[in-house]
């Protein structure tokens, strides 16, 4: 299983394996990590699972739909790296990625 | 905090999962065991009706949080397990197999249950109603020999049942007893779209039409109305809403309205009792009323409250509601209560395409937006109702005025 490295706003750091084909919100919910809050619990409906990929897996990631681009745009907080961790299916190339938090789920 | 403590939840829900996670947050070194009549771990819920149904999303997929999540909570489940009576004296549960369990702190997650349809021949087999895991696993293994379906209902559970049984290749007929769908819920601008949404889709919509009778030898093959006319159904589903499961609470003499009373904290009429979600009528204090709500996100948020009373912390549930639906290629994102409105505005056009909101207004004070396919919408009504923001059917239709310049 791949090892994704979450990063608090606080700069906590986590390393957790995460199976391939669930996503990075279920990693982080699963190994209770509480910057992802996900009150929809990953249906890409309420924006609360934001999460920025470091730059190098940016393609690892995927593509970004028009509903999550739409929803990110509403945050203040959006990089060019944003992305809501619910839409981001895990696979073999993501091992080691860095996943960082945003304040407004600290 | 002891080790000795022990906290009881009844129902393995959404409500219980956010419960343990926010009372180990909180500090309670106790035991947690969750007792639950369902043979799962805490799953997802409102996938059920829509990717779940569809077949989109495995059963693995549902799962609240991986196995090893609960044994890092050091959460016990006793799963298969129906509590059968409450005694808040002895502060002791009785269970259907015959054990006791006592507690020191109990959380009542205890949901609802399907409305059940009163008319002849809902225990025929191909008949079913729409609430949990085993519900769906029942209906899609009806569906897998199903050419027809009949749906009892036209609310949010029956056109989302509709949308997913289509997609799996069954023509679908769905009844509504009033004169639009979604009539207790939304506008009739709003229920006009679906109907559309849905007849396009190639659903057979009859509203204003109830069902008498499901006819059949053994497994459903009709739905007889009242009218008289007959639909052929190899498969029958009931969507009628729901009843709030407050059976043990009302036994133990807690209070009971609607729903298991409690304040916003979470806190019943018993110091040791707290309640979380569809279960409860609990009050708003931004909207200043009481509400029932049957969501996840009230479920998670007052669970919050309820992990913080347990231990011994103030934190109101003090939230906006808001909901979702799936149906085809649509989201539907609703913030806010419209209840007592007096104007309904729609930005975008609702008789074509699939992109538009309604805004509820009441006096100029908005107070509910419908956003169908707009997201950025429902974010952005989501803030102006916070605001208390003001405004007007004339500004709100004029789409060349972004919704954000009307924040304050």
């Amino acid at each position: 299983m791949p090892v994704i490295n979450y990063i608090e706003f606080d700069g906590s750091k986590y390393s957790v394996e995460v199976a391939e084909g669930a996503n990075l919100m279920q990693g982080a919910l699963d190994n209770m990590i509480e910057g992802i809050i996900a009150e929809c619990g990953g249906c890409c409906v309420c924006c609360t699972c934001h999460c920025m990929i470091d730059p190098q897996w940016k393609d690892a990631a995927g593509s970004i739909t028009s509903g999550e681009d739409e929803l990110l745009e509403m945050l203040s907080e959006r990089q060019d790296n944003s992305r809501l961790s619910c839409q981001v299916t895990v696979t073999a190339s993501m091992e080691g990625m860095v996943v960082r938090l945003p304040e407004s789920q600290y | 905090m002891s080790t000795d403590n022990r906290a009881v939840v009844i129902g393995a829900s959404h409500a219980a999962v956010q419960l343990m996670i926010s009372l180990r947050q909180h500090g309670w070194e106790g035991s947690i065991t969750v007792v639950s009549d369902e043979d799962h771990q805490p799953y997802q819920r409102p996938p059920l009706s829509k990717a779940y149904l569809a077949g989109t999303v495995n059963t693995e997929q549902m799962a609240l949080r991986a196995p090893a999540a609960y044994e890092k909570l050091g959460v016990r489940f006793m799963l298969s397990t129906r509590v059968t009576g409450l005694d808040a004296e002895s502060k002791t549960l009785h269970l259907d197999n015959g054990e006791t369990l006592s507690f020191d702190k109990l959380a009542l997650c205890t949901g609802a249950r399907a409305r059940p349809l009163p008319i002849p021949g809902t225990d025929l087999s191909a008949v079913h109603y729409l609430r949990t895991l085993d519900d769906v696993k029942a209906i899609q293994a009806s569906a897998s020999a199903a050419k027809t379906a009949v749906i009892i209902g036209g609310g949010y559970i029956g056109l989302e049942t509709a949308a997913s049984l289509s997609k799996l290749g069954v023509k679908v007929t769905v009844l509504e007893t009033e004169s639009r769908l979604l009539k207790r819920v939304a506008s009739p601008q709003v229920s006009e779209f679906y109907l559309r949404l849905h007849t396009e889709e190639g659903i057979d919509i009859r509203l204003n039409t109830q069902a008498a009778e499901l006819t059949g030898d053994g497994t459903v093959a009709q739905v007889i109305c009242a009218d008289g006319s007959a639909i052929d159904a190899d498969m029958a589903i009931i969507g009628i809403g729901v009843i709030a499961n407050t059976e043990l609470a009302a036994e133990a003499g807690l209070a009971i309205d609607n729903g298991i009373l409690v304040d916003e904290f979470a806190q019943t009429s018993h110091p040791d009792i707290v309640a979380a979600g569809d279960c409860t009528n609990h009050p708003n204090p931004l909207l200043k009323r009481n509400l029932r709500l049957e969501s996840v996100p009230n479920a998670s948020e007052q669970a919050k409250a309820a992990a913080a009373s347990i231990c011994g912390i103030e934190k109101a549930y003090a939230e906006l509601p808001w909901f979702w639906s799936d149906q085809f290629d649509v989201k539907l994102q609703i913030v806010g209560m419209n209840q007592g409105y007096t104007d309904v505005v729609v930005r975008g056009d609702n008789k074509k395409g699939r992109s538009f909101s309604v805004f509820y207004l009441n006096d100029s004070t908005i107070l509910a937006a419908d956003c169908i396919n707009r997201p950025k919408d429902f974010m952005l009504a989501k803030k102006l109702i916070l605001q208390g923001v003001k405004s007007d059917p004339e500004t709100l239709t004029n789409e060349s005025i972004e919704l954000m310049t009307l924040i304050q």
